[in-house]
């Protein structure tokens, strides 16, 4: 034979190319569906788009067996068996919402809070939290309360904006990073994109993080820090920089509250608040008037530091003079700390000093003239280009807020907060600090067919805003904005199953979830958590926890314990949102959103779940959901929400092409053509700020105007970052009796502790509370980078990369407790116990085991073959992680969380680690494999 | 390397196959016709059986048989398709040789040419066999000088000693059947001793450290995936060493009996029967050491340090 | 036909960057997905949903822990594997049906499915594993470099490169002309010292690695810390906050602790 064949270089495999937004993971990426013949053929990422820029990511990539998988439910389902058993008859639709609509009917005429709905990673949290508020249940949350609360709350309250999701660093210009405990993040492409763009500059990356795997492999500079001792290494820096003086003291002055003046009155229920003018506007000290005078005058310049004796009185000191006093003590010097994190003093001190010339011997300067909201005019944007970015290494253990709060006070002392190569917020952040949103549910506000009085989730500013009885007991079921957990902002989704089986502090009546795989990997205590799924009050024989609605798309392991199955559709089935009203997708440079359009019609009888919901809500009669004459207001289902839907006027779901004809950005009348020209448009929109509002948008007058005028800001001022939290400060009062709203007893020990208004570190919680001998070792679990939690397993691609999962140690710590690699284990808690099998490495802090998350199965579940490696060899350190702290003085048990956030504490966990007697090939605990459900396989 | 039964059988049925045509080749070329019809008959269908069987089996791995034929076309790069080249044309003069020599076609002249050439091609072809696996610089076992001795004595010796017995059995036993197959029997035992001498003391100077570039403190970390692929189930096959030194002794023990049984047939020819399968058994457990001690060099990215 | 063509000129590969590449898979997905639809298509998965999954993929990432000084802290190297393009390929020479070729044009190593007979012999003969087998179809399959992208006119330009390239998050994947001193990709392997893998199988890799850059920390650097004065810290930093009023500090001095 002899030339070589000529093949087809240019072939079309397509016939039609749809965008849409991605939902492999929380990172939104605009993609590209090709279709041949109604099939989804191939996926790529949209150039166009903000996110992505047109890369896709290993999960991405692997939509299209997410969208074919076997494991698809098919048809609602009644359970028909026992809780768990996986017995189920497939039901009509009418006859789903019917049932659905007698059960939440019942709960809503007598008492609506009887009805807890809770949601996971799912992206319409601006529908589910508007629609618990219409049902009247303050009973609500989404997965932030164990996911990262902590680094929403620590940003929101300090600099209003936040590390999750809320701001991303300059990949442009910065010359420093910093990484603390990010294996993946939601910002999985553009975290990614960036590295790449630093690799190429040839800016330094540092990592800290007890684990050097992805993100951390590729750094310039790996610091296997101790779990849970981050707050120790920031504070170190944070003395070195002071006892040098490298900090940006014009940013302190101008744009922080370190000036303010802080009231000296020890026991006095003044103690620690800001002195204020009658307005309520906080003092700083004019020095050439030698009296104080509202921080809102531009005229003054006054000192960062000091003591001073106001007109009536009373002592005052800047906030920041007690900054300066509590970081300069000797307890956080690198010597100190060294020990107890285990990073070498001499590296605290290199880091320390590296940090200070990058940020102030290689400031850069862009010539872009800007005004601030002092009218000050400035002719250059001076940028100091050190960034950090931070996620569920520091928020997921006890300590996270304040922890979080140090970083912060880090990166605001070295004034890098939105500046060129700094840390820069994203639309619609900045907001106030905190957000003026507080939580609905007193009582009294709480009534028969009766909506909240505004939305379940919000922010407290003192003891007054709690959610509590008149006992000061919580009167949420997960004991949210109660003194557990005072600044809960998101929730605490991991306490809901065991508060409402236990009674603790009442019953419900149903349990409706969404996306949330609360059986398994998001559950702590998963053996308990089973248990009380299924748990039967022994006098009635009824379930202690009665009704369980729950929609999920696939076969996890949640659905088989549920008694009412609504099954939703794939990503690429439906109609979404990605709302600035819920989680951004926006740039730094400027809004974005975007949306979802069924790019294929399901081949099953499902829904998508947020039409269900609104279909729900009109036959409930739920006020906003019907019209006048009690028909639904959204018939056309969620497309017509996202539309029509306005949550003040001139404001809805979409920022984009509102006003009758489209052009109108931000605020606009509804516009009937808005989702046609968002899929004109690739589905999404974006709008590039003006370079003038591109930096300092906290304090920029331009950025602020015209934040106001589109709706992300209720006014021009200035956001002033709270270096100095005085709402904790309020907390601390009310602990020492001062206010209207005091803790009970038992609580004041603890709000008094951990609610200092001046960032601080504590060891995190179990690690104190169990005998530390017995359980000397970490263990965390980290994202892997092809698999998003639960879902990935049942991906014909994805689980052949990760079937299944090791734990991972430390070569030096494997030979003291003699285990060579490939041994089975035991890995034991001061809860429970595991069978796991070790790989060694050498990346890993010595005192540090881990694993990748979610990989193990429950045996049955996900359409896949009850003996898969997923089942049989794969395993979960959920199972180790008690929801609950052990018992303290008094006996009361702490949820197992952040004391100020009530942040789930995954990475609290404290294990002992054996090899195991049973060498055999299989982990433990093994559950009973469950029966494949109808037509999923 | 995974020891597909497929190849063993191929290469062990159809090289004693073209061992044993040959010597009858050899016989014409020297003695010119066959004594008897029926031997001459016999000993050919039985050669060109194994060959065939041995052939045929080499397609049942292919992923395409019904395509096999195109594997002739590259005999200008491929030792697989000169080997395949060389089978086919075989057939040929060993038919004609057969027919003449046997006397089914009366042409005497022809049986010297005739029998030398397929002589020839019958060397050429299993030549040809040990090149594919001896030109395979990925797998230090085979990429060997003696590989292709090793496949051309083997066919000599299993050949020679099937020939023998059906000799015996159509009583035309002669010492000097003798005497050729009990050297070659102790040319493999001298050739295979020098190979697996060869082999070990072969440096295994391929490092995961040359395959990956990354230095001498490289170690393997996570293979690509948790599910296995086809590399490893093709090229992962290892064979532990203590299980293959017994193989190895097992082999020489075989060739020992072997020997044995030569020497008994000074007293009764008969002892022939039994040689000839012990040898090709013998054969059979070479060559499943030959894939599985056959180290490939791609296992460097599977977590080899060495190969 | 499996004797090599003349050297081509243009020597298309790719070139990855190790110091880069996180091992997120993009690269590994995106092939299968392209390539399962494109000219190796399909690429199977035998049993799926079994304990024994089975699948054909053209693009592997490996990792590796690398030991460079004698400490703990080895690093994690993720290292994607897939057809080198080499110039010299033994897979096309030992293949017995001409399946396996080595394109005249710009170097694409490609096989012809409607050739191949499945012997596996090229993928004996290749020292990297970069063919894998498809035992559903009983054809040999291997990294096409997309030569249905690279060219194909229904792209726009920027979007004719490998699914592997467009898809990889970092921008650890270059595709480009290696025959060409001047293209981006050479400049590139001549910067960063771009080498070859297992060079003395002599196959002569088109494909070339970046390796990752020397750290930045304890073992490189030398210690360093800030500069401080003498004297109690809290006076000195009160004097420079002083300074920034221009020295003129109206406020009573006093640097006195209370407890907070
Ligand atoms: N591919 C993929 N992407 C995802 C997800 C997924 O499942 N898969 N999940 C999404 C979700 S819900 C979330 S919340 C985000 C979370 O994204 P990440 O914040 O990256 O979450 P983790 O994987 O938990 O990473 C925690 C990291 O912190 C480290 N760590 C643990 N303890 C400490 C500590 O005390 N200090 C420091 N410095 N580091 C520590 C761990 O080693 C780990 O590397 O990812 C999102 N993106
Ligand atoms: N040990 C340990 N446990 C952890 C963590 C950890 O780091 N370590 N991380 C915690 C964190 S941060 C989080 S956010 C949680 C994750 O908590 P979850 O949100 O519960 O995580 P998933 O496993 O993704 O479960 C989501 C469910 O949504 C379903 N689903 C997927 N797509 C759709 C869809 O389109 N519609 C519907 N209706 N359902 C869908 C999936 O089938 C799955 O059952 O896990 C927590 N658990
Ligand atoms: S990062 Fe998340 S959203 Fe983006 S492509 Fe990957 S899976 Fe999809
Ligand atoms: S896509 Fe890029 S970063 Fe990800 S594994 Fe492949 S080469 Fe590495
Ligand atoms: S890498 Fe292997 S398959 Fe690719 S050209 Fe080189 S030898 Fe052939
Ligand atoms: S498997 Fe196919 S491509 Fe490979 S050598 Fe055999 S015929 Fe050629
Ligand atoms: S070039 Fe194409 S075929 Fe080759 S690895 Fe990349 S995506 Fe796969
Ligand atoms: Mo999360």
């Amino acid at each position: 034979m002899g030339a070589q064949p000529n093949i087809a270089t240019s072939p079309k495999t397509w016939d039609e190319i749809k965008t849409t937004t991605c939902y492999m993971c929380a990172c939104r990426c605009g993609i590209k569906v090709y279709l041949k013949d109604g099939t989804v053929k191939y996926i790529e990422g949209n150039r166009d788009h903000p996110v992505n820029k047109g890369v896709i990511c290993g999960k991405g990539a692997s939509g299209i067996q997410q969208h074919y998988s076997p494991s698809r439910l098919s048809k609602p389902l009644l359970r028909v068996g026992e809780r768990g058993s996986g017995e189920f008859r497939e039901i009509e639709w009418d006859e789903a919402l019917a049932l659905a609509t007698d059960w939440l009917g019942a709960v809503r005429k007598t008492d609506p809070k009887k009805l807890a709905f809770f949601t996971g990673r799912d992206q319409s949290q601006g529908l589910t939290g508007w629609w618990a508020s219409q049902f009247g249940t303050m009973n609500y949350a989404a997965h932030g309360g164990f996911c990262s609360v902590n680094m929403a709350a620590a940003g929101l309250y300090t600099f209003g904006g936040a590390f999750w999701e809320f701001g991303e660093p300059d990949w442009h210009h910065t010359k420093y990073f910093m990484l603390f405990g990010v294996a993946e993040d939601h910002g999985s492409n553009p975290i990614k994109a960036g590295l790449g763009k630093l690799k190429a500059r040839g800016a330094k990356f540092v990592s800290l993080n007890p684990i050097r795997t992805g993100y951390s492999a590729i750094a310039d500079e790996w610091i296997g820090v101790k779990p849970g001792t981050d707050g120790l290494f920031v504070g170190a820096l944070i003395h070195e920089l002071l006892a040098a003086q490298k900090i940006d003291g014009e940013y302190l002055v101008r744009y922080t509250n370190s000036p303010w003046l802080v009231i000296e009155n020890p026991g006095g229920a003044d103690h620690g608040l800001f002195a204020r003018d009658k307005d309520g506007v906080a003092l700083v000290w004019d020095g050439s008037k030698k009296k104080p005078a509202p921080h809102t005058d531009g005229a003054v310049n006054p000192p960062l530091m000091g003591r001073f004796k106001l007109p009536d009185g009373r002592k005052a000191v800047t906030s920041f003079q007690l900054i300066a006093e509590r970081f300069l003590g000797d307890d956080w010097s690198p010597d100190t700390v060294a020990p107890q994190c285990g990073v070498p003093a001499d590296t605290i001190r290199r880091i320390a000093a590296e940090l200070a010339r990058v940020a102030f011997e290689e400031q850069i300067e862009l010539d872009i003239p800007w005004t601030d909201h002092v009218g000050r005019k400035h002719d250059k944007m001076i940028g100091r280009p050190v960034s950090m970015h931070a996620m569920r290494g520091i928020s997921a253990h006890a300590n996270g807020f304040q922890t979080c709060r140090t970083i912060h006070l880090l990166q605001i002392m070295l004034g890098t907060i939105d500046v060129p190569g700094g840390f820069r917020y994203k639309a619609p952040y900045p907001k106030p600090i905190p957000p003026h949103v507080k939580p609905a549910g007193k009582s009294g506000q709480v009534k028969p067919n009766t909506p909240l009085p505004g939305p379940p989730l919000g922010f407290v500013m003192s003891p007054e805003d709690l959610l509590v009885d008149e006992a000061g007991n919580p009167l949420r079921l997960d004991k949210g904005f109660s003194w557990d957990a005072p600044m809960s902002s998101h929730g605490m989704m991991h306490m809901v199953t065991t508060n409402a089986a236990l009674g603790d502090p009442y019953n419900i009546d149903v349990l409706f979830m969404y996306m949330a795989n609360m059986s398994w990997n998001s559950a702590m205590n998963v053996p308990d958590t089973i248990k009380y799924l299924t748990a039967k009050d022994e006098k009635t024989g009824e379930h202690v926890i009665p009704k369980i609605i729950y929609s999920d798309s696939y076969a996890s392991e949640m659905v088989y314990y549920a008694d009412l199955i609504l099954p939703d559709t794939t990503y690429l089935e439906r109609w979404d949102c990605i709302s600035m009203l819920d989680r951004p997708i926006s740039e730094a440079d400027g809004p974005a959103d975007a949306i979802r359009q069924p790019v294929v019609e399901p081949d099953r009888d499902v829904r998508p779940f947020q039409t269900v919901l609104l279909d729900l809500g009109a036959r409930l009669g739920l006020p906003a959901m019907v019209k006048a004459d009690g028909s639904p207001r959204y018939p056309g289902g969620y497309s017509d929400y996202i539309v029509n839907h306005e949550r003040t006027p001139g404001i809805g779901p979409l920022a984009g092409f509102r006003g009758e004809d489209g052009k109108s950005f931000g605020k606009g009348a509804v516009n009937p053509d808005q989702l046609k020209r968002y899929i004109e448009n690739g589905c999404h929109w974006y709008y590039e700020l003006p370079d003038e509002m591109k930096y300092f948008k906290h304090v920029n007058k331009a950025y602020l105007e015209w934040a106001v005028s589109f709706g992300f800001l209720g006014n021009t001022e200035p956001i002033i970052h709270q270096l100095y939290c005085e709402p904790l400060q309020t907390f601390r009062l009310a602990a020492q009796g001062h206010g209207k709203v005091i803790p009970p007893d038992r609580h004041k020990q603890r709000i008094e502790t951990y609610f200092d208004p001046i960032p601080f570190w504590y060891p995190p919680f179990e690690g104190e509370m169990v005998e530390k001998d017995a359980f000397p070792m970490h263990a965390v679990t980290q994202r892997p980078m092809a698999m998003y939690h639960s879902w990935g397993s049942q991906n014909t691609w994805l689980r052949q990369i990760l079937g299944r999962n090791w734990l991972y140690m430390a070569r030096s710590k494997a030979k003291e407790l003699g285990v060579v690699d490939g041994d089975w284990v035991t890995v034991t808690s001061h809860h429970g116990k595991i069978k796991a099998p070790v790989k060694l490495m050498d990346g890993v802090n010595a005192d540090t085991v881990w694993t990748w998350n979610a990989i193990g199965k429950r045996s049955g579940a996900w359409a896949l073959d009850k003996d898969a490696p997923e089942a049989k060899k794969g395993f979960l350190l959920n199972h180790l992680i008690s929801e609950l702290l052990p018992e303290r003085g008094g006996g009361y048990r702490y949820s197992n969380s952040d004391p100020v956030t009530g942040q789930a504490a995954w990475y609290d966990l404290k294990v002992r680690i054996e090899k195991a007697a049973d060498q055999s090939d299989e982990s433990a605990p093994q559950f009973p494999s469950v029966k494949p459900l109808p037509r999923t396989t | 390397m995974n020891p597909a039964y497929s190849v063993l059988l191929f290469t062990t049925a159809s090289g004693a196959g073209y061992g044993m045509l040959a010597l009858l080749g050899l016989t014409g070329f020297s003695h010119g016709p066959a004594s008897s019809m029926a031997f001459a008959l016999v000993s050919m269908v039985i050669a060109l059986g194994l060959i065939t069987v041995g052939l045929l089996s080499s397609t049942f791995h292919l992923g395409h048989p019904e395509r096999a034929w195109r594997a002739v076309s590259q005999w200008r790069s491929s030792w697989l398709s000169r080997e395949g080249v060389a089978a086919i044309i075989t057939y040929g003069p060993a038919l004609l040789f057969g027919a003449v020599w046997s006397g089914l076609i009366d042409a005497p002249q022809l049986i010297a040419p005739l029998g030398l050439f397929t002589a020839v091609m019958c060397a050429v072809t299993v030549f040809s066999t040990g090149k594919i696996y001896s030109t395979l610089n990925t797998i230090r076992a085979w990429n060997q000088p003696l590989t292709v001795p090793v496949y051309l004595s083997f066919a000599l010796a299993s050949g020679a000693a099937v020939l023998m017995a059906v000799a015996v059995i159509f009583g035309r036993f002669q010492t000097f059947q003798l005497a050729l197959g009990a050297s070659a029997l102790l040319l493999i035992a001298v050739l295979k001793f020098l190979y697996w001498k060869a082999i070990d003391n072969a440096p295994r100077d391929r490092t995961m450290a040359n395959a990956t570039g990354l230095g001498a403190g490289v170690r393997q970390w996570e293979l690509p995936h948790t599910a296995r692929n086809f590399i490893q189930k093709e090229m992962g096959f290892v064979v532990a060493r203590r299980h293959s030194e017994k193989l190895r002794a097992l082999f020489f023990i075989l060739l020992a009996i072997v020997a044995a049984a030569y020497g008994a047939c000074l007293i009764s020819p008969w002892f022939a029967l039994i040689a000839a399968p012990v040898l090709l058994f013998a054969a059979w457990v070479e060559r499943w050491l030959f894939f599985a001690e056959g180290e490939h060099v791609v296992t460097l990215f599977y977590g080899n340090q060495q190969a | 036909m499996t004797c090599l063509p003349a050297p081509s000129a243009k020597k298309l590969g790719l070139v990855i960057d190790l110091d880069t590449c996180v091992g997120c898979q993009a690269c590994a997905t995106s092939c299968k997905e392209w390539n399962t639809q494109g000219y190796s298509a399909p690429l199977t998965d035998a049993n799926p949903r079994s304990a024994d999954p089975l699948g054909t993929w053209l693009n592997r990432i490996h990792g590796y822990e690398v030991k460079e000084a004698d400490n703990e802290n080895s690093r994690i190297v993720n290292f994607p594997r897939s057809c080198l393009h080499c110039e010299t390929p033994a897979c096309v020479t030992v293949c017995p049906t001409g399946a396996s070729y080595k394109r005249a044009e710009d170097g694409i190593v490609l096989v012809n499915p409607d050739v191949c007979i499945g012997c596996k012999l090229c993928s004996w003969a290749c020292p990297y594993g970069a063919r894998e087998y498809d035992y559903s179809h009983g054809v040999m399959k291997k990294c096409t470099l997309c030569v249905d992208r690279i060219y194909n006119e229904n792209f726009v330009e920027e979007d004719r490169v490998p699914a592997c390239v467009k898809a990889c998050p970092t921008g650890a994947r270059h595709f480009g002309d290696l025959g060409d001193a001047n293209s981006k990709v050479s400049k590139l392997v001549a910067e960063r010292g771009g080498y070859d893998l297992l060079p003395e199988m002599g196959t002569k890799p088109v494909n070339k690695y970046l390796p990752p850059r020397a750290r930045r920390d304890a073992t490189t650097l030398p210690p360093e810390s800030l500069p401080k004065g003498d004297g109690s810290a809290i006076d000195r930093l009160f004097a420079w906050a002083d300074g920034l009023l221009g020295g003129k500090q109206a406020a009573p001095r006093s640097t006195k602790k209370t407890k907070g």
